[in-house]
This record gives structure tokens, sequence and C-alpha cells, in this order.
């Protein structure tokens, strides 16, 4: 059993899922773990399956998908990982403001220096907006109250709204 | 005294019989997907399920409620304690209730949900903040009414959810509103 890594990425019309999809389970792939969405009028699949076929076989089995040459797709055998999530405490990192160069960079930098792993991370460019969404795991040891001070110090740099707060999900 | 308060008297004690710790079941289970039967409230057989439901809520790390359904028993029974949460305000202690139904719901707010029975995903689900939930106390039969909010309006719209054959996953606010569980520390 190989596991493989798909993407799809391009034009955005309707049937792209159906037809990628559809393919891969006819070829007896089981599609796992997926994110699949529109961005910038492009639609993006990113999909991790499990089959008893290689990865040529499927990027052969989906090429009628670039056919008219506005659509991408690649797959790719990749190692298989612990989908277990890791031990830590779980973060929102919301972030709003004028778009300019380098916030997600300076951003991500200052959760990376402090130890934590971002997990899930969407941005949205609107007009003259940019808004950033991002779930941060921070390990025990990690300083929270310093990675707030600091991201609020890039906020005022970069003059972007900066929140970060605990996201635990209760158990009902 | 109003039923309310009946409510906030009541303990598992009041059932008489000591509960038994069940194994929870886990989606993707038949019995969590389908709507519970309606119970009489004085059968001996429901009265010992409510013991048993606040026992295995007991012993279950961080559980503030528990379904009928959610340890294989497709009837209309739960319990819910949400005491010392901190986002609990108005609370009633442990209480178990049958054939419970919500007559008033009403601002809601999203908030981020796990479930015993989907024990390796979270998801944002968009709830009732002020409750009227309206059932019966098993053992007695008694009609109670319970007017709550913040986090035991939250557990108790779960734990009706699970009797009318609803998981969270049913309610989430989004295709992007499911999430990989993660282990607290």
């Amino acid at each position: 059993m190989s596991l493989i890594a798909i993407t799809v990425i391009g034009h955005d019309r309707p049937g792209i899922i159906a037809e990628a999809t559809g393919t891969l389970a006819d070829l007896g792939v089981n599609l796992e773990d997926s994110t699949m969405t529109r961005l910038r009028g492009h639609f993006a699949m990113m999909l991790l399956c499990a089959g008893q076929v290689s990865a040529e076989n499927v990027e052969q089995a989906l090429s009628p998908l670039t056919a008219d040459g506005t659509l991408q797709v690649s797959a790719r055998e990749v190692a298989p990982e612990d989908p277990s999530a890791a031990s830590a405490r779980p973060y929102l990192l919301t972030v709003h403001g004028g778009d300019r160069l380098g916030i997600v960079a300076a951003l991500t930098r200052a959760v990376a220096d402090a130890g934590g792993n971002i997990t899930d991370l969407t941005t949205r460019l609107s007009g003259d907006l940019y808004v950033v969404a991002a779930e941060v795991d921070l390990p025990a040891t990690a300083d929270e109250h310093a990675l707030v001070d600091e991201l609020r110090r890039i906020g005022r740099e970069l003059e972007v709204d900066v929140a970060f707060h605990p996201q635990e999900a209760d158990v009902l | 005294m109003s039923t309310s308060d009946v409510v906030r008297d009541w303990s598992e004690a009041d059932l008489g019989v000591d509960g038994r710790v069940l194994e929870v079941v886990r989606a993707p289970a038949g019995v969590l997907s389908a709507a519970s039967v309606k119970v009489d409230p004085m059968d001996s057989a429901v009265v010992q399920l409510a013991a048993d439901l606040v026992a295995t809520m007991r012993v279950s790390p961080g559980c503030v409620g528990l379904a009928a359904s959610q340890v294989g028993i497709g009837l209309h029974v739960f319990c819910v304690d949400v005491v010392g949460h901190p986002k609990a305000r108005t609370t009633h202690g442990t209480f178990a209730l049958c054939n419970a139904r919500v007559v008033e719901a009403s601002r809601k707010e999203k908030g981020r949900e796990g479930c015993m029975s989907v024990p390796d995903l979270t998801g944002d689900v968009k709830r009732a903040t002020r409750l009227t939930v309206v059932g019966q106390l098993p053992g007695s039969a008694e009609e109670v009414t319970v007017e709550t909010d913040a986090f035991e309006a939250r557990a108790l719209q779960h734990e009706v959810d699970h009797c009318e054959g609803f998981l969270f996953l049913d309610r989430v606010a989004g295709a992007h509103a499911i999430f990989p569980r993660k282990t607290y520390l």
C-alpha cells in the first residue's frame, strides 16, 4: 500500500472534484485526508490517498484533467506520518490590516522562533484588506506571553491588528 | 419550588441504584446516527441506564455530558454536569433527563466542540446561548423545565442532538470547520 500526495490546481469549473475523485475510486485509491478550496478563482486540491498503485500511474490516470491546459496535476509518493496531533496547547492567530509584503513571513517567524507549530493557515486578500487565520500549537515549554508581546510588536510595525487566543475545544 | 430548583436538587443518589461504567461507542457506529426511542422514566431499566450514564460520565476525563446512544443504547436519555467548567454561567448540577426537547433557543454563538464518540476530531458549531429544555427526570417522571445559558446550554443541545441521532459533525459551521483533536497538555 503506498501513500500518494496529489495536487490539482487551476481554473475553477464545475466537476473537477467529481472527475478527479471518480478516477481515484476507479483505481482503487482511497481518499484519506484532503483539503480543497478556491484561491483567487483557481481551484486547489491537496489530497493524501492510499492505494496499491504507483504515483506515476495515478498521475497518468488523472492526466485527462490537464487536457485543456487549465489544470495542473501532480502525484508523488510520500512517507506515512503519524496522523495524531502532537501534545500541545492550541491557539488561534488572526491578523487583519492593509496589505503589504511580508506580514505572514514576519508573524510566522515569530511563532516558529517561540517553538510554535502552525497546523493550518489561511490568507485572503480582499481589495486592500489582508486577512490571516492560523491554528498554532505551542509546546508546554513555550513562553506564551513573550510570543504575544512579539506578535503585537510586529503587528504595530506592520500596521496590522493581531490577536492570539487559546482555542481549546470542549468535550461534550 | 420551581422545576429548575428540582433539577438543581436532583442527584444520581435519587435513582437508588449504583451506576456501572459502560463502554463509550465511537462513530461510525449506527446507533449514533439513529433517533433514540422515547422512554418511560419510571422503567427500572431506564433508571439503571441513567445511573450508568452518570457513572460513565464521572470516570471520563473532561466529560460534561453523555447520551444513551453513546453507550450503544438507542433510548432518549442523557446526563449533564458542567459544574466547574470555566465557560459555564448558569448551572443545574448533575442531572439526567428523559425525552428532553428544546422549546426555546436564541443568541447563537460559535464554539469548538469535541465528543467522546468522535475522539480524534473537533468542530466549530453554532449553538444557542439562551436555552429552554423540557424533559422528565428518571425515576420520578416529573416534567421539568431547564432554563439555562452559556456552556450548560451548549452541552444540553449537544446531548439532545445525540438523542435525535445527530453528531456535532452534522452541525459544523462550514467546510473548513472540522479539525484534528489536539491533546492538551
